[in-house]
């Protein structure tokens, strides 16, 4: 017993490690921050808060700003030559330049190449390390939890907060185990992991808590696939999501502009090594998960966690308001199939499903194929090095040879801030992370899945099972 | 900021489950680089028409919604996106309480912040909420107490810091600079 109470799970040790002033029964504890991202859309009035209290950025060093959320995708708008289309997105762009200048912090600005999502371009810098604690005005920060490191999303006072103290006022979360154990079939990807959890313990089930994505299907996916899985960890309510550093990370973060260097890099190596939970140790709360029983996964609803296997009919339940609003909005009835339904858009990117990987494993379909009369077929990489590497490989070619737009990195229709919007009442199957309502446009309606099931739905014009083109 | 103690006032009730931070206040309009004005577009895709007219069958929209402080929302209010636009049109329309069963990690940390209070309660009491729409209730955040017009009254949880910030009006912020030290010997402790 007096055994156990000292192991402690990743969670515990990256926490512990970052208590300025450890948590009372009055007071939240002081938690210093190693890594604060900032972007241009929950950032401006946090400077003017620092500006009204005459305070400076504390850490400018430990400060990383980026433009995705606003920032158009479309190139002449990017590179000059035509302005911004939406006056608002500009003028927004616009602050996040002056602040940086007048309180001194980097900004990975318009066109500047290592741009992009903010998701994406931390990690692909090496910024992003096991056992930091990263914080960013944006809640899908979970994403660098796939490092080991404990990241969360924070409002616009914390991010002000930050920007003064370095620090956040913190109550410590509870943990929760998500084992998954067995192989991922052909054709279902880290996306269909992910949704499938969240269908499982749904989209509050982590409210409170710290989630570890743990066991043999976990550390068989690679860097980006783990992203894709933390990524999401907030559409289940948890706080962060979490994967403990291994070879897969040490040799991602090797050699990357930011990682440490030489004597350094075998140091932070041996250090990273036991960022891992405590064999036995103990979780608040646990959920096992049989990789090898899962299919490509497909939401019909208007939150993640209304979520099928593709094969599946949308579930009847009676006397639930929610569920019924839900379907009307999509426009779907219980007991419908997925499987043939119409599409009208498919966007292929975010910080979700924009990386490397996911436009591989869209190239995979699409090349050789035409996307379907009618479908608009958006590709957006997740950042500027994302786009070059996808060009170098051909990649953009196969797209574009497929009838598809291809364009500059952002968030573009994910949260469409920046003239990129699905039409109202239009479908759109989605790679990225949330099906609200209106999420991608007033009227939207969108089917969140793989990058494999939007680009096979591209190509018929209906939802499709990507398996039938995988093993063609 | 304004010490709270109590809020009384009817509620609004909004019953569905998991009302995100996205239709509280959509992605198009948190292109603002201030905090001021945004009740207008307070749920603005269900409150407004197609044609920017107000939809009649929308509770806001009705006349008995009026001056109600204290909205009441089904489970897991506040969920998806981080952004403190939402508390802030919330407030800006008048909304001082959001009463639910579960209310999101980081929309309940950013309404405290800003003077919002996020109430919690069991699922006997916001069944009876919802079930009586337009109630007179009684906040009593000093108390932590929250009681319905029949004379009962159910405890809600707050964490005791931010409860002793709101009573007195404190900003959070004032707090950490205060451990300013403890930080610089933390980062010279760390060599960070
Ligand atoms: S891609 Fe979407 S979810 Fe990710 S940071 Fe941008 S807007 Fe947020």
């Amino acid at each position: 017993m007096i055994e156990s109470m000292s192991l402690r799970t990743l969670f515990d040790k990256v926490w512990t490690a970052h208590e300025v002033v450890a948590e009372t029964p009055d007071t939240p504890a002081v938690l210093y921050v190693d890594l604060h991202l900032t972007h241009e859309v929950t950032s401006p009035q946090a400077f003017t808060a620092l500006r009204a209290a005459g305070l400076p950025v504390r850490r400018k060093d430990r400060t990383l700003a980026t433009l995705d959320h606003s920032t158009p995708t479309v190139t002449e708008q990017v590179f000059g030559g035509v302005p911004i289309k939406v006056d608002a997105a500009a003028r927004q762009v616009h602050e996040l330049e002056k602040n940086a200048v007048e309180f001194g912090i980097e900004l990975l600005g318009m066109r500047d190449a290592r741009r992009g999502i903010v998701h994406v371009i931390s990690p692909e810098l090496g910024a992003t390390q096991p056992g930091m604690t990263i914080v960013c005005g944006d809640s899908h920060t979970s994403t660098h939890g796939a490092f080991g490191a404990l990241a969360f999303g924070i409002g616009s006072t914390e991010v002000g907060h930050v920007f003064a103290t370095q620090c956040l006022l913190q109550r410590k979360p509870k943990t929760f185990a998500v084992n998954v154990e067995g192989r991922l079939p052909h054709g279902v990807t880290a996306k269909d992991l992910i949704l499938a959890i969240i269908g499982r313990i749904g989209v509050s089930g982590g409210t409170g808590h710290v989630l570890e994505y743990r066991g043999s299907a976990i550390a068989a996916l690679s860097m980006e696939q783990r992203m894709t899985v933390c990524n999401m960890s907030i559409e289940a309510g948890a706080r962060a999501g979490m994967i403990a550093p291994d070879e897969a990370t040490f040799a991602y973060l090797h050699e990357r502009p930011r990682s440490p260097k030489g004597k350094h890099w075998d140091a932070a190596v041996e250090r990273w090594t036991a960022l891992r939970s405590d064999p036995g140790a103990a979780f608040d709360l646990s959920v096992d998960i049989d990789a090898s029983r899962l299919e490509p996964m497909i939401t019909y609803g208007t939150n993640p966690g209304m979520v099928l296997p593709i094969s599946a009919s949308i579930p009847r339940k009676s006397d639930n308001a929610a569920f019924d609003k839900a379907l009307a909005y999509m426009g779907f009835q219980a007991g419908d199939s997925m499987l043939g339904k119409p599409i009208n858009v498919a966007f292929i990117g975010s910080c979700t499903n924009g990386r490397l990987e996911d436009l591989q494993s869209a190239a995979r379909i699409l090349k050789g194929r035409k996307v379907a009369a009618g479908v608009h077929l958006l590709i957006v990489p997740g950042s500027q090095q994302v786009k070059r590497e996808a060009e170098a490989l051909g990649l953009a070619d196969i797209f574009k040879a497929a009838g598809a737009d291809w364009r500059e990195s952002g968030c573009s229709m994910c949260i469409g801030m920046n003239g990129d919007l699905v039409p109202g009442g239009q479908y759109s199957v989605s790679t990225s992370n949330r099906n609200f309502e209106g999420r991608q446009g007033a009227g939207a309606r969108t089917l969140l899945a793989s990058p494999f099931t939007a680009a096979a739905s591209a190509v018929t014009g209906r939802i499709t099972d990507p398996r039938d083109m995988l093993a063609a | 900021m304004q010490p709270i103690r109590k809020i009384a006032s009817k509620t609004v009730v909004m019953p569905s489950a998991n009302i995100d931070t996205d239709q509280i206040i959509p992605a198009r309009f948190l292109t603002i680089t201030t905090k001021d004005g945004l009740g207008r577009e307070l749920f603005a895709d269900w409150r407004y028409l197609s044609d920017g007219l107000p939809n009649p069958d929308f509770i806001l929209n009705k006349p008995e919604a009026a001056g109600c402080r204290i909205l009441v929302a089904g489970r897991n209010v506040g969920c998806g996106s981080s952004r403190e636009h939402a508390p802030w049109a919330l407030l800006d329309y008048g909304f001082r309480a959001v009463v639910s069963t579960e209310i999101a990690d980081i929309f309940r940390s950013n309404s405290l912040k800003n003077g919002l209070l996020p109430v919690v309660v069991d699922a006997a009491t916001h069944q009876w909420l919802i079930e009586h729409p337009g109630a007179q209730i009684d906040i009593d955040l000093e108390r932590m107490r929250l009681t319905l017009p029949t004379g009962v009254s159910a405890a809600f949880p707050m964490e005791a810091f931010a409860r002793h910030c709101l009573l007195n009006g404190l900003d959070e912020l004032g707090y950490l600079r205060s451990r300013l030290q403890d930080i610089e010997h933390y980062e010279a402790a760390h060599s960070v």
